[in-house]
């Protein structure tokens, strides 16, 4: 029984489509994980200042509107830059399989697409932060 | 008597059904809508029993309209096919809707992107990365005149998808025409600028609820005036939904904002019959067939009967719930793609069987990108498959009568019955937002599918049931060209140079005044628009007196 693994939920950009990102947060609360999630639009400076405010150990980017290759990297540039890049990153969406592998390469651990049941998620985050 | 039936034989037949019945084994399924509601194995004339035909239905195009808003409903006329669309830049657009207009498509519906919908031009620092790729850049009635080159305003009518910068996107559509030849009385079509649900569902808001409400109120008087055939507001129950609430939801909502619509614009000092006639309704059209027929014939019926009793509604357009449908996005699925054109031609049907006056069926790509020109071909032949294949309009409100279509229309009015109680209670619909209800309710609806589906106990044919081994997609993409943002921000250069900016400057200055004072900001906008002052311009005069709205994060 260790630390509760600390999530932050983010809605990076102008899309307001947030189902998605609280059934998640929902869930992964449920799970008995520490959620803080942002709101809707927000600035990848925003998303990374909350990430290091709350001491989190990962960030999730909930994105559908087709912005993801701008904001993921800006968000992993700036983690990197304010020397937060233990802080690993994961997202969903809608996000063309294409576009998962350029995500992969720049540092995305992992996106869950449509279709996701969240218990994976819940699965992923606890295998990769288990003691 | 029941129904024609010997009461006895009825009991004694019922009795022996009832008996057979609960002996049977049954699947072990719910037997419960989308929405989680009963439905009962069998429904016969004991549910029926206080219906009247003349107080609860009436005849199509009589109060309370429960049969249909018009007398000859599909007869007389089909519903407006009417396919949402627009992506990248405004010549894209034009594009699409030559082609879809050229394959039979009745009506025109401007989708736009994100930073067109949150008020921003595409040269901002906020429309980065975000330029064209939900929907069509419109930054100038330059670019409003782009997409509708080689179309006549005053021979079609267009449905525009915008809520907060309504006023801006309007002017710009009116100027357009007018610059065309059109003149403002000549032009129909429809604005979104239903607010009230951006803070409910969509979330695509710019400024709080009040000074909103003073935008849309000047917006019902404008138009009452000027622009006679034109849809003030889509009031939407369709957001709502994809949200993740239920059907009564769904309907109870859409009405409260409906009604908290009126009441603004009686407290405006607006005659109630001089804005309602031009308040129209959007619905969504989702899984589960009879309980979408059902919401649809409750929603006509709500609205008649509210008009007349409680808002004193004397002209008879004031009574009529005229809505646009569209079929559920949130139901299709990326897996087997093809299996979302036969959703969505069940979502459809049951919109026409509902009587709707408008339709945008959504095309099998639209869980991974905007649709392909193929891809909407097949959501637009869907609906003319229904009017012209499978003989459905050849009599109105077909379902009427039916015991389960009866008993469940009426369940459905009075569970939104008390859901409008419940919204009374909290103070009304700005107050209840302003408390999260709305935003409760429907996340709460969201989180309990999502477990229903992750139980198996609701079904989701090729993800959680009847999946493919090879789920490799097939299905060609449409992908939006990353020059577009820099085209746009190069046709603003473009604009700001060539415009007479001491214009623009003082119209930005007249619209300043404009905002703090009471006059109709409407008839500045438009001085504003026909000058190409940019949206993002108009926007960031409006902000200064307005302010902007935050939402907590709660979830």
């Amino acid at each position: 029984m260790g630390t509760k693994i600390r999530v932050l939920v983010a809605k990076p950009g102008l899309d307001g489509h947030d189902r998605g990102a609280k059934v998640v947060a929902n869930a992964l609360r449920d799970a008995g994980m520490e959620v803080i999630y942002t709101g809707l639009h927000q600035t990848p400076e925003m998303i990374v200042e909350s990430a290091i405010q709350e001491d989190v150990d990962v960030v999730g980017l909930s994105i559908l509107s087709g912005a993801h290759l701008t904001m993921f990297p800006r968000v992993i540039k700036l983690l990197k830059e304010k020397g937060a890049e233990h802080i690993k990153i994961f997202g969903g969406g809608i996000i063309p399989d294409e576009d998962i592998d350029r995500l992969k390469e720049i540092g995305v651990d992992r996106i869950f697409g449509p279709g996701t049941d969240t218990g994976d998620i819940i699965g992923y985050l606890k295998e990769q932060f288990k003691e | 008597m029941i129904d024609g039936k010997d009461e006895s034989n009825f009991k004694k037949a019922s009795e022996k059904f009832w008996g057979t019945y609960n002996n049977c084994p049954v699947q072990d399924l719910d037997f419960t809508t989308v929405s989680s509601e009963q439905v009962n194995p069998i429904y016969t004339p004991d549910d029926v029993s206080e219906l009247q035909y003349d107080l609860d239905l009436g005849f199509p195009g009589q109060y309370p309209f429960t049969r249909g808003v018009y007398p000859t409903m599909y007869r007389g006329r089909l519903w407006t096919m009417r396919l949402f669309s627009g992506f990248g830049s405004a010549r894209d657009t034009n594009r699409r809707y030559h082609y879809l207009l050229k394959h039979g498509q009745m009506g025109l519906s401007v989708a736009f992107d994100m930073p067109t919908i949150m008020g921003y031009d595409s040269d901002h620092k906020r429309s980065e990365g975000e330029v064209g790729k939900c929907g069509v850049a419109i930054d100038s009635l330059r670019d409003m005149e782009v997409l509708f080159d080689g179309i006549d305003l005053s021979g079609i009518t267009t449905s525009m998808t915008i809520n907060a910068p309504a006023s801006i996107l309007l002017a710009f559509y009116l100027s357009a025409g007018e610059k065309k030849g059109s003149r403002f009385d000549q032009m129909g079509g429809t604005i979104q600028n239903d607010i009230l649900k951006e803070y409910i569902a969509q979330k695509s808001w710019i400024f709080p609820p009040e000074p909103s409400m003073r935008i849309i109120t000047d917006i019902l008087a404008f138009c009452s005036n000027h622009v006679p055939k034109w849809n003030t507001i889509s009031i939407s129950g369709y957001h709502i939904r994809e949200a993740g609430s239920t059907a009564v939801q769904e309907l109870a909502f859409t009405l409260a904002d409906g009604f908290a619509y009126v009441e603004a614009g009686i407290a405006a000092g607006l005659d109630v019959d001089a804005f309602a006639p031009r308040l129209s309704f959007f619905f969504n059209s989702h899984l589960d067939f009879f309980e979408e027929i059902a919401k649809f014939r409750a929603a006509r019926r709500i609205w008649a009967r509210r008009m007349k009793e409680k808002y004193g509604a004397k002209d008879e357009r004031s009574l009529l719930l005229r809505f646009h449908t569209q079929t559920a996005g949130c139901s299709l699925t990326a897996q087997q793609p093809e299996n979302n054109i036969v959703r969505t031609a069940y979502q459809a049907l049951s919109a026409v069987l509902g009587g709707t006056q408008s339709l945008h069926t959504n095309s099998m790509d639209e869980t991974l990108a905007l649709p392909t020109e193929k891809a909407a071909t097949i959501a637009l032949r869907t609906q003319q498959l229904i009017a012209h294949e499978t003989g459905v309009i050849n009599t109105i409100d077909p379902l009427a009568g039916s015991y389960f279509i009866e008993s469940k229309t009426r369940e459905m009015e009075e569970k939104a019955e008390e859901y409008f109680e419940r919204i009374d209670e909290l103070g009304g619909v700005v107050k209840a937002i302003e408390k999260g209800f709305f935003q409760r309710e429907i996340g709460k609806a969201a989180y309990r599918y999502q477990k229903e589906v992750e139980a198996g106990r609701k079904v989701i044919v090729g993800v959680n049931r009847f999946r493919s081994d090879d789920d490799e997609l097939e299905i060609p993409l449409l992908k939006i060209d990353q020059r577009v943002e820099e085209e746009q921000k190069e046709s603003l250069k473009k604009l700001r140079s060539e415009r007479d900016n001491d214009k623009v400057s003082r119209e930005l200055e007249r619209l300043l005044e404009a905002a703090r004072g009471a006059e109709n900001i409407m008839p500045v906008i438009l001085d504003c628009a026909r000058c190409y002052c940019t949206e993002g311009e108009i926007i960031g005069e409006l902000k200064k007196v307005f302010g902007e709205y935050q939402e907590p994060p709660l979830f």
